[in-house]
């Protein structure tokens, strides 16, 4: 089990690290920064001493060996978009997304596993076709234009919730709503789809012939069999999720790491872009971890095969 | 625009439609999918050849139509945006640019994918583990922020966005393709073929390659419907498409600024958006249906209680 571990953690290790060069190279061909931060009417001297400053007219290859002797020592850079350490402003954007990314999760699966299991409990019905087509509709609906949609409705036309930034529990509504509901519209079709396959096989007749409930044949017997896809998928779209809070957090001025990795992107904040894409490639390598711990928790099977 | 893709994105959209179609308008679901791609494609070959100039013109009488008016004529029927153009005709031709991405973006990364797999699969050295890694790297990182990246580092037009797309989706087809090498390759014509002295090219083109492309024309076309929506996405965000030209997302990303006056600027081609990737999702799974022999009879069945 842990040599399974260790081993696809080695492997993501390398994974994180060639994507942290990638970034590096990338953002350094995207232009010069001096043009960004000093004033239009800079004269070719001035970027020169500023570029000098921050070292960007050294070799690209310089560059990127300070670039690594400073992560040796944990310092990342300072984002000079805002001039604090990049570490600082990355951290304190982080728990942001992460809340609002957890709460929209842990609602989509609850919401998937019930809505997927009664609309399996009778294929055909009609709570099965409506089910079915509302979870189509949310996984195929482009979550920026359901944003703008509900802001229309919800703020402009009926003034219920704010429109954007935070503060209230009034702004939380929309921005989880909206991100939840690709999750839960592809996991709804998972958990049915995969229900469907359980409640044919041998034991759960077995369970019926002794006389157990048909709730109870469905939430407890099936359901714990049914979860092994439903856990695998989930923990893809939670990587996937952060796309979405990249665009929840654009239309609603969420201050988490979506809205501050673009920022960083277009002020060609390279330290802060760098820090970004390593905050986020950990968090996604250490969810991959616990997935695949989940995994074998809950699949006897798969502990076996890997010892 | 002219893209190579614009033949195979009807290609892309009709292959998840099988032979009996009958069976597909027995699903009075699947069946307004099919006709409502049918016609955006139309629209997506056509529409730019039909409307011509009023995509561009602007009407200063229809600034900020009303939606459902008839006053100016029928092409204002969904309003107009800001400068009086008619919303219907940037649909139609917003279509082209949108199906023509995706279906380049598709094709590029089917074919890349689909080689890379290959290779990946069948040599068994270094080449294969290093292709693999690079998948990683790939996938270990949300798609949308990677192509922010690479679009921001490259600058934006329309064949870096296919480019890009394109990379994002790479690994799918790669990763399918491998598994299924690996197993092909152990078959018993394979080796029959090796036997009688075939090379490596001719081993993986004329023996394994036609095995494992049914799988990857499958992906493809399930895959259409997430690159329309990454594409949108980008577009909005205002990485993708550059103006003159549009697609449905860059035209909801212009319209966000008027919600308050003219909701409709972006209204409308999100519907459009919307509608397309359902009607996808709708047809590969009344697919996915279909092609399972377990669950096909749920579709004959509905057949025969229409026959009654």
């Amino acid at each position: 089990m842990f040599g399974y571990v260790f081993r696809r953690s080695a492997q993501s290790l390398i994974a994180v690290a060639g994507l942290l060069v990638l970034v590096f190279f990338l953002s350094r061909l995207t232009g010069d920064p001096a043009y960004l931060y000093l004033p239009l009417d800079s004269t070719e001297a001035q970027r020169q001493a500023f570029n000098e400053l921050n070292g960007f007219n050294d070799p690209f290859y310089v560059q990127f060996g300070r670039y690594l002797a400073d992560l040796a020592q944990l310092d990342f850079g300072t984002a000079m978009s805002r001039n604090r350490p990049a570490m600082e402003v990355t951290l304190e954007a982080f728990p942001e997304t992460l809340k609002l990314a957890s709460i929209a999760m842990t609602l989509a699966i609850a919401g998937a596993l019930v809505v997927g299991s009664l609309a399996a409990a009778k294929p055909n019905g009609f709570f099965d076709r409506l089910s079915m087509t509302v979870s189509l509709a949310g996984a195929s609906a482009p979550d920026f234009w359901i944003a703008i949609v509900a802001i229309l409705i919800f703020s402009v036309s009926l003034g219920l919730l704010p429109t954007s930034g935070t503060g209230t529990p009034l702004h939380w509504i929309m921005p989880i709503a909206v991100l939840m509901l690709r999750p839960f519209g592809l996991l709804t079709q998972v958990v049915r789809g995969s229900m469907l396959g359980v409640l044919t096989s041998p034991f759960v007749k077995t369970a019926r012939a002794k006389g157990v409930s048909r709730r109870k044949i469905i939430f407890v017997h099936a359901l714990r069999n049914a979860m092994l896809p439903v856990v695998t998928v989930a923990g893809d779209l939670t990587a996937t999720l952060v796309n979405g809070a990249v665009v929840i957090e654009t239309i609603f001025g969420w201050p988490g790491i979506g809205k501050l990795m673009i920022d960083a992107i277009l002020r060609r904040d390279f330290a802060l872009i760098q820090c970004t894409v390593l905050v986020t490639a950990v968090a996604i390598f250490l969810l991959n971890i616990v997935i695949d711990l989940l995994y074998a928790a809950l699949d006897p099977r798969i502990r076996h095969q890997a010892a | 625009m002219e893209t190579p893709g614009e033949t195979s994105s009807a290609a892309a959209r009709t292959s998840p439609i099988p032979l009996p179609l009958r069976l597909v308008f027995r699903d009075p679901m699947a069946a307004a999918a099919v006709v409502f791609l049918v016609a955006i494609a139309a629209c997506a070959l056509f529409g730019p050849m039909l409307i011509g100039e009023l995509v561009e013109k602007p009407n200063f009488r229809a600034r900020n139509m009303a939606p459902f008016s008839l006053e100016q004529g029928f092409a204002y029927v969904l309003g107009a945006d800001t400068l009086g153009r008619s919303l219907l005709a940037r649909l139609v031709v917003g279509a082209r640019n949108t199906l023509g991405i995706a279906a380049a973006a598709v094709l590029a990364s089917l074919l890349v994918g689909g080689a890379l797999g290959l290779i990946a699969g069948y040599s068994r050295g270094v080449l294969g583990n290093l292709i693999m890694r690079g998948a990683d790297i790939v996938m270990s990182f949300p798609s949308l922020l990677l192509a922010l990246i690479v679009l921001f580092s490259l600058g934006p037009s329309i064949p870096n966005l296919v480019l890009v797309l394109a990379i994002t989706r790479v690994p799918i087809y790669l990763r399918t393709t491998r598994a299924e090498v690996l197993e092909v390759r152990e078959r018993m014509f394979v080796s029959a073929a090796t036997a009688l002295g075939a090379g490596h090219m001719r081993l993986l083109f004329r023996h394994i390659a036609p095995i494992v492309m049914p799988t990857i024309l499958t992906i493809g076309a399930l895959d259409f419907a997430t690159v329309v929506l990454a594409e949108s996405s980008l577009s909005f965000l205002g990485l993708g498409v550059q103006a003159p030209a549009f697609t449905w997302g860059s035209m909801v990303a212009n319209g966000r600024g008027y919600l308050a006056s003219a909701w409709w600027v972006a209204f409308w081609p999100g519907l459009a958006i919307l509608l397309t990737t359902l009607s996808l999702n709708v047809l590969s799974n009344w697919w996915r249906t279909y092609s399972d022999p377990h669950q096909r009879w749920r579709l004959e069945l509905a057949k025969r209680s229409k026959a009654k």
